[in-house]
């Protein structure tokens, strides 16, 4: 068999598997070589069609390269190593191998050349991650796993028989750009956007990854929904419906983190808002859009998990998850904290992170689009980023108040890791084209200059005020907020609950009638079978009577002599 | 003064103050700064002095307002969806119901 048909993301398939069969500094050695072999084999995938292979009737193309998929798969690959290494130490083997699969099923789709090659790695992705929650032991990481698999299972679905649909009428298994026009097209676009956590399912996100372990939510929180991006830049690009379904995503995502309490469901709400940017700019569509959805997509990778480690530490340092018990943490652990609020800074775009040199290129787009509503929308969120992820994470967590809580400052695997990622947000803010290099298309496009960065200062710094003016209006509160999932967790249940309640009253009228049915038979039975209670004489049955022996004599004298008499007529 | 010192620097009142005031100032600049360096507008409205402060303010301002009035209705007890495993000892159901006070 040709060596080029093999994905890289086999290698990770394989160290996942390995992690579970050797222990020790064998383990972490897997675990934190694998990524990096991999990283190299991305690198050494040639752009273009890597050969086929017949798989049933159909010639699948598992490896296919260009720079959009390779752009991905690197930080994919970045992302494994740099998680590996935060969860080597506390991950249970079970959940770092989960992860590691859940990885290689992120890599094969950036690599599937068709529509089959991209389903099994997207099913192969809503197996393993779903294992991922799980690993968060709690029984809410349970149920929330069991919601999560069905949601994606459901997705997976509507993906594959949007994907039979195009097959069947087009004859092609090809990832190419399509529009969402006809059934087919509208679920396999559907499929995809359940996903990206696009409205109305998006509780999926904020539901299932805060509930995950410390470790885990590092892991889940860079892949199941890029992806989705990465396949909506494959197949959708220019897709007019993505513009407003983006900007929902956004507003929706600041305004749910803002009602949080919960530190990494903040974070999940942002995920959501960070991918509504993506999701805007896959739907403007042109080449300067896409190059800010795949920008966009590695610096958020980065500055997502950074976020998700720095609150990872706390909750493993602490064991509390929540706002109102969390604060003042900056004293005991100043790194955690300032890798934090590198992250928080990222997220919010500040001049000199990678989130100002990325997500303003989707800004920029808007702008040459003539899309004024959508320019303004976009800058709208990014001040209300800023608020709810750049200042509430950190200010809630690590300032605030005095909680009395005095952990240690995180292990050093941990601490590398972050310092790792935080310097990534900023190299990338710092020379912005060591990204721009990797982008699908030419790059021309200048983030610093003097007006823009004034005006995103003055953009900031006063959200940044609105935060501190409004601070009493935020006070966290000891509450959930209802999301879409009510409408499975409560409406659903109560309607199942009403269905079987339904189905439990005919039960019984049916279990009554059959008692009135059996009562009367026996009714019947004792009336004319019933045999007596006693030796004496009472009332019996009417089968059940004893005759005299001087009757019974004289009936089969009477009976006798008729059968006799009838014999001889 | 002596309970002053006890707080870490960066919490001390005196500290806290001073930081408002730097703030206050590094914000005030950020617009004046406009005066010298041109913003450059895409639809006519972004030219306006001071509009990146304005706008960052009011969004933040409407969407802190939004999701208030939205927490009203949406806002649940966090054991809203119990998902816990039933109680097996009576002590855990009180704390519970404990809990639940508190959050209301």
């Amino acid at each position: 068999m040709p060596f080029e048909i093999l994905s890289p993301a086999l290698i990770l398939l394989l160290a996942a598997a390995l992690i579970g069969l050797v222990k020790g500094h064998a383990r972490t050695a897997v675990i934190l070589i694998a990524p990096l072999i991999t990283l190299w084999a991305i690198w050494q995938v040639p752009d273009g069609v890597q050969g086929t292979v017949k798989f049933l009737s159909y010639y699948i193309e598992p490896v296919e390269g260009s720079p959009l998929r390779r752009l991905f798969a690197t930080v994919f690959a970045i992302m494994v190593f740099v998680g590996g290494l935060y969860a080597f130490r506390i991950g249970r083997w079970y959940e770092l191998a989960a992860a590691y699969a859940y990885a290689a099923g992120a890599i094969g789709v950036c690599f599937a050349g068709d529509l089959i090659t991209l389903f099994l790695y997207w099913e192969l992705m809503a197996l393993f991650s779903t294992i991922v929650v799980w690993c968060g032991g709690t029984p809410g990481a349970r149920a929330a796993g069991i919601r999560y698999a069905i949601m994606h299972l459901l997705g997976g679905v509507i993906l594959k028989v949007g994907i039979e649909g195009v097959v069947v009428g087009t004859g092609s298994i090809q990832i190419q750009a399509m529009t969402a026009t006809d059934f087919s097209t509208w679920m396999i676009l559907i499929g995809i956007l359940i996903n990206a956590a696009a409205p109305p399912v998006s509780a999926w996100l904020s539901d299932a990854y805060p509930e995950s372990s410390a470790t885990g939510s590092v892991f889940l929180s860079a892949f199941t929904t890029k992806t989705a991006v990465l396949a909506l830049i494959l197949l959708f690009p220019g897709e007019q419906v993505l513009i407003g379904l983006g900007l929902f995503m956004v507003m929706y995502g600041i305004i749910f983190a803002l009602l949080e309490n919960d530190v990494r469901r903040i974070l999940a709400y942002s995920i959501v808002n960070q991918v509504g940017f993506m999701v805007v700019a896959v739907g403007i569509g042109t080449e300067m859009a896409l190059n800010g959805a795949a920008a966009h997509a590695f610096a958020h990778i980065i500055y997502k998990a950074l976020l998700f480690m720095s609150a990872g530490v706390v909750i493993y340092r602490t064991g509390k998850n929540k706002c109102i018990e969390l604060g003042g943490l900056f004293r005991t652990m100043p790194l955690t904290a300032a890798c934090g609020i590198i992250g928080a800074l990222a997220i919010s775009s500040f001049p000199l992170t990678s989130g100002f040199t990325t997500k303003s290129m989707i800004s920029q787009a808007a702008i040459d689009s003539n899309l004024m509503w959508v320019y303004l929308g976009l800058t709208a969120a990014s001040a209300g980023v800023f608020l709810h992820a750049g200042i509430k994470f950190p200010w809630f967590v690590f300032f605030q108040k005095d909680s009395g809580l005095r952990p240690k400052d995180a292990p050093w695997n941990m601490g590398l890791a972050m310092i790792i990622f935080a310097g990534l947000c900023i190299l990338l803010g710092v020379f912005p084209e060591l990204l721009y290099a990797l982008l699908p298309y030419a790059v021309d496009y200048q983030p610093y200059t003097a007006g823009k960065v004034l005006f995103y200062l003055q953009l900031l710094l006063f959200s940044g005020l609105a935060f501190f003016v409004l601070l009493p209006l935020m006070k966290r509160t000891m509450t959930i907020s209802l999301d879409t999932d009510w409408l499975w967790r409560r409406l659903g249940l109560s309607i199942l609950k009403f269905v079987g309640n339904g189905f439990f009253l005919i039960d019984a009228l049916i279990e009554r009638q059959r008692i009135r049915f059996q009562q009367f038979l026996h009714g019947i039975a004792v009336r004319y079978l019933g045999q007596p209670h006693t030796a004496d004489s009472k009332e019996r049955s009417m089968f059940a009577r004893s005759w005299r022996v001087g009757t019974t004599t004289l009936w089969i004298a009477i009976l006798l002599s008729a059968y006799v008499l009838l014999y001889y007529l | 003064m002596n309970d002053e010192n006890q707080l870490h620097w960066l919490v001390r009142p005196s500290t806290i103050r001073k930081l408002w005031i730097g703030s206050s100032i590094i914000l005030a600049l950020t617009v004046l700064a406009q005066t010298v360096i041109y913003v450059k507008g895409y639809f006519g409205v972004d030219a306006w002095f001071g509009f990146g402060a304005v706008y960052g303010f009011g969004s933040c301002l409407l969407m802190v307002l939004v999701a208030k009035l939205l927490g009203f209705i949406l806002k649940r007890p966090e054991n809203y969806y119990d998902e816990s495993e039933p109680a097996l000892d009576p002590h855990s159901t009180e704390s519970n119901v404990k809990e639940n006070n508190n959050a209301v």
